[in-house]
């Protein structure tokens, strides 16, 4: 049995005007049916693009150097254009960070509804338009008749977020990536999507792949996580592993440069120091050597293989593979 | 969006009346009158003096527009002064040829740009749109005379397929066809420059919209490439192409007295020119008010045509 | 008179006590305008009727979602708005309407950060013009000095000083923040007016910010207004915190109140709105809000968030709860009929 996505050893490049760089290295991951993944980093770590990847959507100057992805079983990469059409927007939908430039201003709702119905699911008119309301109901929206023939101007940016999820899921997909969907979004705001996200998830069992920054909707939202660092997967766990043991000192140190709500704050704030390194220019050996507080010479000479520590935990650190005396503890403390 | 039309053409009546009694200093303030232009040199001042009383070119200014204006106001434009024909007669069997070339030259113009500056956009940086970039450059910068003169000489003298000028032909049957090969080289000539114009802009436009994020979105729903270039991202890369196609009537207005007069066009480009070389200034003052109209009108049917193409513009 | 107020005694009192900041009732109010003529058709309340005061040292947190008018609020006590009514006392003085040449000394003293330090940078100027300008146009340096204090102030802010003949571009968000602070800090100002500083940098690179926040303004004795939405930085860094909404405070208190004793219904939704990142915590109780933050151009009559509010009562819709007073002398209050 094929998990329902499988990205294996993908590479993903883009050709610029300073040479071409690779934006994900050696990406590899597996969703079941029905689970949400969630794919945490910092801007510039290959999250977008890797989903960017499996949609076939890299634009003219990108392109997947290697690697396969491969969709219930069957491979999709390299797939010609016309047979990854019928895929996109059906089995696999997206949704992006900002609601506000993701409709097109000039069609009304209802239109940009429509079309992907008919599309993919060869409704015709009337019955493409009721499919499109009861979609519209089925995020939340009141009065769906109505804002059938409104333009995306006139709606708030949760209203155009919850239509982006109506198309998104409108011909009923097996896997919906969602690419910062509350990044852009006020907190009570955020909270109603993450909701419905999750209300929707259950009736209709699609998988999510979660893309974001924020620990916290990962937190609230995943039952798996991957930690991405410059291009590649820095760690892997299942969610409660990840927060209550994070192996990786990068995923230790996102961890506890967040301030919480319930914690003491007369300490000072852990935070990594330095800067993301520019992918034109990865440093050697381990990529987040020369921001790692226990990085030594191995670290900066060899890279770390991806290696599973326990049962469904993957980490990309030498020191975390080691037998390093009494290491998370020290990965803690180096930080704070 | 009725009340506002009503209300941009009330405000219509204060501008035109400025434009008027501007004009009307202009033509007045250029050397000569009607009665110098075409004076017998044995003509006695006498007569000439009682030619100008006559016309009431002795009035005060004020007076003199004054009655123009009045006379305006019954609905009468006046009589040439010229060919003594009534201005109104004589505008009215010139307009329509000019409309007709206008119109011809913006849509041969738009048809020329519109996929050019697509077709560029999405080959940007490309020899393709190095080309077409080009070839706007050329258009945008050769001058009405010298193509008008370039056409006819490759096309009518030397090919002999179209021409040299005029509307029909003489003793012709006047039939459709016969209209439409005279007005192939002076549409073209009006054209190129419009065309050279707009086809920098829509590239622009089209570049800006490319890289919106409801492409992407468009795309991630499946959509074939040819539609989101030519329904998704073309609707919204025409939206300020609206804008300068308004802009362009005057300046047609003002290709067309050239164009006109190079291919001996019976419009009112070509009637223009003949009335300010003879000080006619009943039909030059006629000729400036119809040219404010179009403008105006123009403007105010951009920006209607604006509201209706983009939702999240509401005239009123 | 000075009353005297017995809650005072209960409270933990801050050890800077002066006011250096004072706002009474404060309005920034925007036309709009319509039809051909302009005609003044309504406004939109971006701010309507705040009173909160500043205490010298200390950072106040200003917290609300987007179109509360807190960033309004910062840019019309550093004059970059015009209020439309009520007051704003820096130092006991009011400067509501000072003219530019009286306000001119006071620039100096009050500074802004801005949340994108890329398009608040000139991107022709390199760094160190960007920090002498300053300095120069208000005497705080001439040309012989100013490498100096340009060196000093990149030191400051964690910026290698060969740096400073870089241009803005070539430097990440992070250290554009770092560069925006720097400039603030050129004329030695007292107060700050922090508008989302960290909002548009990731995660690990928030913390160094509000680290190096927190550490300047400990040496350098400044006070800040702290305006964000992300409730975590605003936590981290404020001493006493006021919510807003819809052009109004709803509630203010120190950081501890705000935090562990929500009094206002809206801060307990948006604190529980907050995604914890605790994955065991995802099963907690939520009071998710329905529906959207009204036009602050046609706010909602009575208590502005009853169309929201989950608690709301006939006696919300009519009459607009008042902050308590003792809001505005630093303690805790919230405007609400039935405070929870």
């Amino acid at each position: 049995m094929n998990d329902l996505l499988e990205v294996e050893e993908i590479e993903t490049v883009f050709r610029t005007e300073r040479g071409e760089v690779t934006s994900v290295d050696g990406v590899s991951f597996r969703l079941k049916a029905g689970e949400t993944l969630g794919i945490v980093g910092e801007s510039g770590c290959g999250k977008s693009v890797t989903s960017l990847s499996i949609m076939s959507l890299l634009g003219k100057n990108g392109s997947i150097r290697r690697g396969e992805i491969r969709l219930n079983g069957r491979k999709i990469t390299g797939l010609a254009e016309s047979a990854m059409r019928r895929i996109r927007g059906s089995e696999v939908s997206m949704i992006f960070q900002d609601p506000m430039t993701s409709l097109n201003p000039v069609f009304t709702i209802g239109s940009q509804l429509i079309e992907s119905i008919s599309l993919h699911l060869k409704l015709k008119n009337r019955q493409a338009r009721d499919h499109a309301i009861d979609m519209l109901r089925k995020v939340g929206i009141s009065r769906p008749e109505e804002i059938m023939d409104e333009y995306p101007h006139k709606l708030s940016g949760g209203m155009r977020q919850r239509v982006m999820i109506a198309i998104a899921l409108s011909c009923k997909p097996k896997l919906l990536i969602a690419d910062e969907p509350t990044t852009a979004l006020d907190v009570t705001i955020q909270a109603q999507i993450l909701d419905l996200m999750k209300k929707l998830r259950e009736e209709t069992g699609t998988a999510i792949m979660l893309i974001t920054h924020d620990l916290g909707v990962v937190a609230e939202m995943a039952d798996r996580v991957i930690v991405m660092y410059a291009g590649q997967v820095v760690e892997e766990a299942d969610v409660f592993t990840l927060f209550d043991k994070p192996l990786h000192p990068y995923t230790i140190g996102l961890m506890s440069s967040i301030p919480h709500l319930d914690a003491d704050d007369d300490e000072t704030l852990a935070s990594i120091p330095g800067t993301v390194p520019p992918l034109q220019n990865m440093p050697s050996g381990c990529r987040f050597h020369t921001r790692c507080p226990l990085a030594r010479e191995k670290c900066s000479a060899l890279a770390p293989p991806l290696l599973e520590m326990a049962e469904g935990h993957r980490v990309r650190c030498w020191a975390a593979q080691g037998d390093m005396e009494g290491y998370e503890t020290q990965a803690k403390g180096e930080f704070l | 969006m009725l009340t506002y039309i009503v209300r941009r053409l009330l405000i219509f009546v204060p501008v035109l009346l400025g434009i008027t009694i501007i004009n009307f200093i202009i033509v007045n303030m250029a050397p000569g009158n009607p009665v110098d232009m075409y004076i017998d040199p044995n003509m006695s001042p006498e007569i000439i003096e009682a030619k100008k009383e006559a016309l009431g070119l002795n009035d005060p200014l004020i007076v003199q527009y004054v009655k123009w204006l009045g006379t305006l106001l019954t609905g009468d434009l006046g009589y040439s002064m010229s060919s003594y024909a009534p201005v109104a007669q004589l505008v009215g069997e010139r307009i329509m040829p000019t409309v007709t070339l206008g119109l011809a030259a913006l849509v041969l113009a738009l048809l020329i740009a519109v996929p050019l500056g697509i077709l560029s956009a999405l080959k940007q940086n490309t020899k393709i749109d190095y080309f077409v970039t080009g070839l706007s450059f050329i258009g945008t910068s050769i001058p009405n005379f010298f193509l008008g003169l370039a056409l006819i000489y490759i096309f009518a003298v030397n090919l002999g397929v179209l021409p040299t000028g005029g509307m029909q032909q003489l003793g012709g049957d006047g039939g459709m066809w016969d209209r439409v090969r005279h007005m192939i080289l002076p549409a073209i000539v009006l054209a190129t420059a419009i065309a050279g114009r707009k086809v920098r802009y829509v590239r622009a436009s089209m570049l800006d919209v490319l890289k919106q994020d409801y492409l992407r979105t468009a795309r991630s729903k499946g959509v074939h490439e040819f539609w989101v270039t030519n329904k998704h991202a073309l609707r919204n890369a025409l939206l300020p192409v609206i804008t300068v196609v308004g802009l362009e009537i005057p300046i047609l207005l003002g290709g067309a007295i050239i164009t006109e007069q190079i291919f001996q066009w019976p419009g009112i480009g070509q009637l223009t020119l003949q009335s300010m070389m003879s000080r006619d200034y009943p039909t030059i003052m006629a000729l400036n008010l119809i040219a404010a109209i179009a403008v105006l009108g123009a403007n105010l049917l951009t920006d209607i045509l604006y509201s209706a193409a983009d939702p999240r513009i509401k005239v009123g | 008179m000075i009353e005297f107020d017995s809650s005072v005694l209960e409270r933990p009192q801050p050890e800077t006590a002066s006011t250096l900041l004072q706002l009474n009732g404060l309005k920034t109010h925007y036309p709009i305008r319509k039809g051909l003529l302009g005609r003044v058709r309504g406004h939109v309340k971006a701010v309507d009727g705040v009173s909160l005061d500043i205490r010298e040292g200390e950072t106040l947190g200003l917290v609300g979602e987007s179109g509360c008018g807190k960033s309004t609020i910062g840019r019309t006590i550093l004059r970059l708005e015009q209020s439309t009514g009520g007051q704003i006392l820096y130092k006991g003085e009011d400067i509501t309407r000072y003219s530019t040449p009286k306000m001119r000394p006071l620039r100096t003293e009050m500074q802004m950060i801005f949340q994108d330090p890329f398009s608040s940078l000139n991107p022709w100027m390199r760094v160190k013009d960007i920090l002498k300008e300053p300095m120069l146009a208000h005497g705080k340096a001439t040309a012989s000095t100013a490498d100096a204090e340009v060196d000093r102030l990149l030191d400051a802010v964690g910026i290698p000083r060969s740096y400073k003949d870089r241009y803005v571009h070539e430097f990440s968000g992070g250290q554009r923040q770092r560069i925006g602070i720097a400039r603030a800090l050129s004329l030695n100002p007292k107060f700050i007016v922090c508008d989302e500083p960290v909002s548009a940098l990731d995660v690990s690179i928030q913390a160094q910010v509000l680290n190096l926040l927190k550490e300047l303004q400990k040496e350098l004795g400044l006070t800040y207004l702290f305006i964000a939405h992300g409730l975590g930085a605003v936590k981290y860094i404020s001493t006493r915190i006021a919510v807003m909404y819809l052009g109004k405070v709803v509630e203010i208190g120190t950081k501890d109140e705000i935090f562990r004793n929500p009094k206002h219904p809206y801060t307990r939704i948006l604190l529980n709105a907050y995604p914890v990142p605790n994955p065991h915590l995802r099963g907690r109780e939520k009071i998710v809000v329905q529906g959207d933050v009204p036009s602050p151009a046609n706010p909602p009559s009575g208590c502005r968030f009853h169309t929201r509010c989950p608690f709301a009562q006939e006696l919300c819709r009519q009459e607009e709860p008042p902050l308590a007073a003792d809001g505005t002398n630093g303690g805790h209050a919230a405007a609400c009929h039935f405070t929870l």
